[in-house]
Order: C-alpha cells, then structure tokens, then sequence
C-alpha cells in the first residue's frame, strides 16, 4: 500500500471502535477495493463445541470492509452506511485461522453504491462466507 | 380421572431460566456482546446493553453495522433453539444442568444466509430484538428478526435468516 492510503486506512480503523475491538486492519485499500483481516480471537467464538468463530463476527468484517471499498471509490462520498447486506455461509471457519476479506464496489450510483465481498481463512481457494450490499452514498 | 396438581411455578420457571441460561451463556461471542436475554412465558427478548465499543460511526454516533448484524443473527439463533426445545423443557426431558456438565448440549443451528435491512441509524443505547420462526422443518428454518430502541414501532433493523437444523438423532 501506498503510505498515504497506509495512513487512511489506518485512521479508518482507529476511528471505529468496534473494528478496533475485533482487531481488524488492513492489507490493502484504494479505487473502490478493500481487504482487511481479523485475528482469531476466542471472544468471537459462537460454536463452543467446535471453537468456530461466530457468523456475527464474520459479518462484521465483511461489512466493515465493504463500507472501506465504498468510501475508496473515486467519487469518494465522504461518508457511508449500510442499506442492506445479505451474508451467505458457505463453510465453518478454521478455528485459530485468521479471516480475510476482499471488497470490491462494482457500481455506483448518485445515491447508491453496490458491493460484493468474500470471507476466507487460510485456505483462500474456499470461501468462509461471501456478501452482497447496498451502502449509501452522499450525492454530489 | 383427576388432573395432575400443576407443579409449583418456581420449579417451572427455574427449569425454563436454566435451559435459557444454558442456551446463550456457553457461547463466547455471545458473551462479548453482552447480549442478555429477557424471558416471559416463551416469548424471548434480547436485549443489547449499548457499551461505547459498539460503535460503528463516532461522529453520529452510530452502532455499527456489524454489532447490529450480529445482535440480529443471534437473537434469531437463540430464538429458533429456543422453539425447537421448548416442549423438552416443558416436559423435563431437558435438563440443562446436566447436558452442560456432560458437555452434550444440542448443537446450535447453522447460518446458512443472512440478510439485514438498516432501517435507520443505531443509536447509542440499549436495543432490543424479537425473533420470529416463519417455517421450522426437520433440516431447515426460516426466522425473521426486527429490532428496535426507544420505540418497539419503529424498528431500527430487520433481518430474515435462513437455517441448517442440528441433527437430533440418538
């Protein structure tokens, strides 16, 4: 990452209390994409039997580095909030793995802005969990 | 033929508390939220104490997307166990202090798709969620969830989850 972007993405997170207490960060940020990660931590577990990270914490994330790909966008609208975001779970996390996230905003409209994101741990060929969302947009 | 005499109503509600407590204490994430669950009759209320790192959006301030999602996708979880064991609670075939001790209490259900709907901005206070089992078969559930702070009219998300059931066999 460039440092400037390494700087707003930084401030991005530090910003956000609730991404900071799930630890997440990110690996790379600009033009509309984001990826982020989130240690695994057992505080976020939701399955006790199997130490499987909890669907709340995963939705976090992605929703989290969806609204990051938004605000990167070239017609960067300041600031965003979700409208929607439908989360599909593909697989059970591996637990102790981290999670990554990769966003990527397809489309924009004066109000609207369209986003896909992808959840995996470290085998990244498969998918933890993948969305799809609507985030506002400040009209210019 | 006489009915039987009804049990005592602290050994009912003691019974329903323990399979509730048993249900959303064992799960950390849970935990970390803080999420709490009120009980009457079974009608389940969650309710989400605000803590300053639930915060999404400092400047509104707003809850975060995120802790909202969760708070949703957990009250929907809880709820939809709850319906599927409340007749073993009833009956007592459900004893919840004996299943944590052995380590067997049934698994919980599995998301398979979550949609959340942002209504309107999380304040920085306490909220509240219902869940509502729309279809509850033996391998899938539909649930559908709405949340709420000051006024319960005007919730402030709504959500419509999908479910894979544990098996229940043996």
């Amino acid at each position: 990452m460039k440092p400037e972007k390494t700087e707003m993405a930084r401030r991005f997170t530090e910003a956000i209390p609730y991404a900071k207490a799930l630890g997440m960060t990110f690996t790379a940020i600009g033009d509309g994409v984001a990826a982020m990660q989130m240690p695994f931590d057992e505080r976020f577990i939701g399955d006790p039997q199997t130490g499987v990270i909890h669907g709340g914490a995963v939705s976090a994330l992605l929703d989290t580095c969806s609204g990051a790909a938004v605000i990167s966008h070239p017609s960067n609208p300041g600031a965003t909030a979700t409208i929607d975001l439908r989360i599909d779970y593909m697989r059970a996390a591996t637990p102790g793995q981290a999670l990554r996230a990769r966003a990527e905003c397809y489309h924009i409209t004066r109000s609207v802005a369209f986003v896909r994101a992808t959840a995996t741990d470290d085998d990244d060929e498969n998918p933890v969990a993948t969305a799809s969302g609507a985030f506002t947009m400040d009209g210019k | 033929m006489a009915r039987p005499r009804p049990e005592p109503v602290q050994v009912v509600k003691q019974r329903r508390d323990a399979a509730l407590s048993a249900l959303a204490h064992n799960v950390p994430f849970i935990q970390f939220l803080g999420i709490e669950f009120d009980r009457r009759g079974d009608e389940l209320t969650a309710v989400l104490p605000f803590d300053d790192k639930l915060i999404g959006n400092p400047l509104l301030p707003a809850i975060h997307g995120g802790v909202t999602a969760a708070f949703l996708e957990v009250t929907a979880i809880i709820g939809l166990s709850w319906t599927m064991l409340w007749d073993e609670i009833e009956s007592g075939a459900f004893d919840a202090a004996k299943l944590v001790e052995e380590g067997k209490m049934p698994r919980l259900p599995k998301t398979i798709g979550f949609t959340v709907d942002y209504l309107r901005s999380g304040l920085p206070r306490d909220a509240y969620a219902r869940a509502v089992v729309n279809r509850s078969g033996r391998r899938y559930a539909s649930v559908h969830v709405e949340a709420w702070q000051d006024n319960r009219d005007r919730a402030f998300a709504q959500a419509t989850g999908h479910f894979l059931m544990p098996r229940r066999d043996g």
